[in-house]
């Protein structure tokens, strides 16, 4: 309640839809997250950009519920939450899409979509755990149309399908159920450009849902097709934040290497959107 | 004219991608993939196939196999490592193995024999819930060995129940077998219904109970999927250690009611029994089509890997052919199953590549 009305009396800013604040976490020695802070604002398409190793896989992995953070918090809507396993993530509305894509070969489309919150029958059947196969996959058909995303049929294998089908199928899960935010661990990574150019058009059409999404990728060209902005991670710190357009790539790729340090004097980026974090 | 033929052009094309999108089976495009899908289907269907030209053939050879008294004999042969290859089947589609279920068998057979000589459940129905009850203890011990204790692979557990139980069976009976069952376990062993052995009914009831189990409810679905991929089941929030260790219990359930069909039929507890059942029974999953990757396989060609595996013995035998080479014939038999496993992962890794084209 006091929530909604904060937002409301907020002025100019909008408070932030998720936000990990001093998020800190080690695994042995290593720091893999050093006092990383970051926002997610509702609607936004937020990419996480970074070297193997800079910290990103874990952040997300925070975000989602698979890790927990040492130091440090994460909220929603301004409060706090802790998210000890990822069905805590999933039923605050979080849905992860891994590099793995986190798909079972041997099972249909609709049992893929369905994994781990199939919907039973009502009755004395349900009691017993039946499955309602039919409703399930009729929404699944509604919604792959919906989206866009070809495949076969609801019934097939997913096994059986392409790289961009699978692809499609994990991101089209994530995006009927996520309620408030899907995370994208390189969804382009394994595609050709005609595959990735409709998964990127998944990603755009998230904020029609009222969707944010944060996205990992190595494709600085994807990332500025479809973020409003990114954070650039190194080493376990966030090292900037930036809104990506084709005139700043060479600083960003420099950023993320580390090549230079500070904010480069004279390269003027657009919107004055560059920030140092440091 | 001219625009009346583009007009017909393209509701034709209209009309192919309307049925390509209806029916991509018949579109000219995915020939290849048609004749892949037919081949696919047939190594569904292989063991049925492979089964019916096993009953052809014997007919031919020998006039003695089609009999009704020799169907009915095979029958009973095959049932109990039908009843067997049912639990094996469950656990072999969440990527495990039971080597226990011969020993718990046995033991199951033992703890009946005492039953029935404890007042207190000594009527059939306590001897068969404990037989029952028996086999799902060791199901759970298993199941909650290799899950808790981290094993990095259920044979080493399965293996070790597999002594353990056979020595119980051998200490709580004295080494020797308990003869005396109650009517009920002589009838689930040996009894007919008209002309149908009970022991066949019990396979096709528990067929149907686990397949409807399996692939209707929502357990079944998570079995699947546990096999199919355990870290994505982990991630989705499916409880993946209850789901292993339940497949466990359903193999030790499947091998106590097995103990009740085979002290039925010896009228007796018997701790030797069941002695390498267990191969059998991974052996009639695997002809059956269950994949050792683990997410495949289903009850039914179980079942028919049972009836297999029970023909070629009985085949062979009104064959008159030396019983040492049965085995030989079987080990080859198994060997084409897994085969047949690995051609089928290449075929739709075919499929897929076509599918990415």
């Amino acid at each position: 309640m006091s929530d909604r009305n904060g937002r409301s009396a907020a002025s100019s800013q909008p408070e932030p839809l998720l936000e990990a604040r001093n998020v800190t976490k080690r695994f042995g020695a290593v720091r893999a997250l050093d006092d990383v802070s970051l926002t997610l604002h509702g609607r936004e398409v937020l990419a996480l950009l970074g070297d193997n190793g800079a910290g990103k896989s874990t952040l997300i992995k925070i975000m989602s519920g698979v890790h927990q953070p040492d130091e440090g918090e994460l909220l929603m809507d301004s409060a706090a939450i802790a998210l000890r396993s990822p069905t805590d993530a999933r039923a605050v509305g979080i849905e992860t899409v891994y590099q793995d894509l986190g798909l079972f070969d041997n099972l249909s489309v609709a049992a893929n979509f369905y994994a781990g919150r199939e919907t039973v029958r009502p009755g004395w059947l349900g009691s017993f755990g039946f499955l309602r196969e039919r409703s399930m996959s009729r929404h699944i058909t509604e919604l792959l149309d919906l989206l866009e995303v070809r495949v076969p049929h609801a019934s097939a294998p997913v096994g059986l399908m392409s790289g961009g089908q699978r692809q499609g199928i994990a991101v089209a899960r994530a995006a009927a159920f996520a309620s408030r935010v899907v995370i994208l661990d390189e969804p382009t990574a394994a595609l050709g450009v005609r595959e990735a150019g409709n998964v990127l058009d998944l990603v755009k059409r998230f904020a029609e849902r009222d969707v944010a999404v944060i996205l990992i990728s190595h494709n600085l060209e994807h990332v500025t097709q479809v973020a409003d902005r990114a954070v650039i991670l190194r080493q376990g710190r966030k090292v900037g934040e930036v809104v990506p357009s084709p005139e700043n790539h060479d600083l960003i790729v420099s950023r993320i290497v580390g090549g230079r340090e500070g904010p480069a004097p004279g390269l003027a980026t657009p919107a004055g959107s560059y920030t140092d974090s440091k | 004219m001219g625009v009346g033929r583009v007009l017909v052009v393209e509701q034709a094309s209209q009309l192919a991608e309307r049925v390509r999108h209806r029916a991509p089976w018949l579109s000219r495009e995915s020939g290849s993939e048609t004749w892949l899908t037919v081949v696919r289907a047939a190594l569904q269907l292989g063991p049925v196939l492979v089964l019916g030209l096993l009953w052809l053939v014997l007919s031919l050879l020998s006039p003695v196999f089609f009999t009704q008294q020799n169907m009915t004999n095979l029958g009973v042969q095959a049932a109990i490592v039908a009843v067997l290859a049912i639990g094996q089947l469950v656990v072999i589609v969440t990527r495990g193995i039971d080597l226990s279920v011969g020993s718990t068998l046995a033991l199951a057979t033992v703890t009946g024999a005492l039953a029935y000589d404890t007042a207190l459940l000594s009527s059939g129905f306590g001897v068969i819930a404990t037989m029952i009850a028996t086999g799902a203890a060791v199901g759970l011990v298993n199941g909650v060995i290799f899950v808790k204790g981290r094993i990095p692979h259920a044979f080493i557990v399965t293996l070790a129940t597999l002594y353990a139980a056979r020595g119980l069976a051998l200490v709580l009976s004295g080494g020797a077998s308990k003869p005396g069952m109650p009517p009920a376990v002589q009838t689930a062993g040996g009894g007919f219904v008209g002309d149908i052995p009970v022991p066949v009914i019990i396979v096709a009831g528990l067929g149907v109970l686990a397949s409807v189990f399996l692939t209707r409810t929502r357990w079944g679905r998570w079995i699947f999927a546990t096999g199919g991929n355990p870290d994505a089941a982990s991630r989705a929030g499916i409880p993946v250690g209850r789901v292993l260790i339940s497949a466990y219990v359903i193999s030790g359930i499947a091998a106590g009611v097995a103990g009740v069909m085979t002290a039925g039929r010896t009228d007796s507890g018997f701790p030797t029994a069941g002695d390498l059942a267990e191969l059998d029974a991974i052996a009639a999953a695997i002809i059956g089509g269950a994949s050792l990757f683990g997410g495949r396989g289903n009850v039914a060609n179980a079942i028919v890997g049972a009836l297999i595996l029970a023909t070629i013995r009985n085949g062979l035998n009104l064959l008159d052919v030396n019983p040492f080479w049965q085995l030989v014939v079987i080990g080859g038999v198994i060997l084409v199953a897994v085969q047949l496993d690995v051609l089928r992962t290449r075929i739709e890794e075919k499929l897929r590549g076509r599918a990415a084209a």
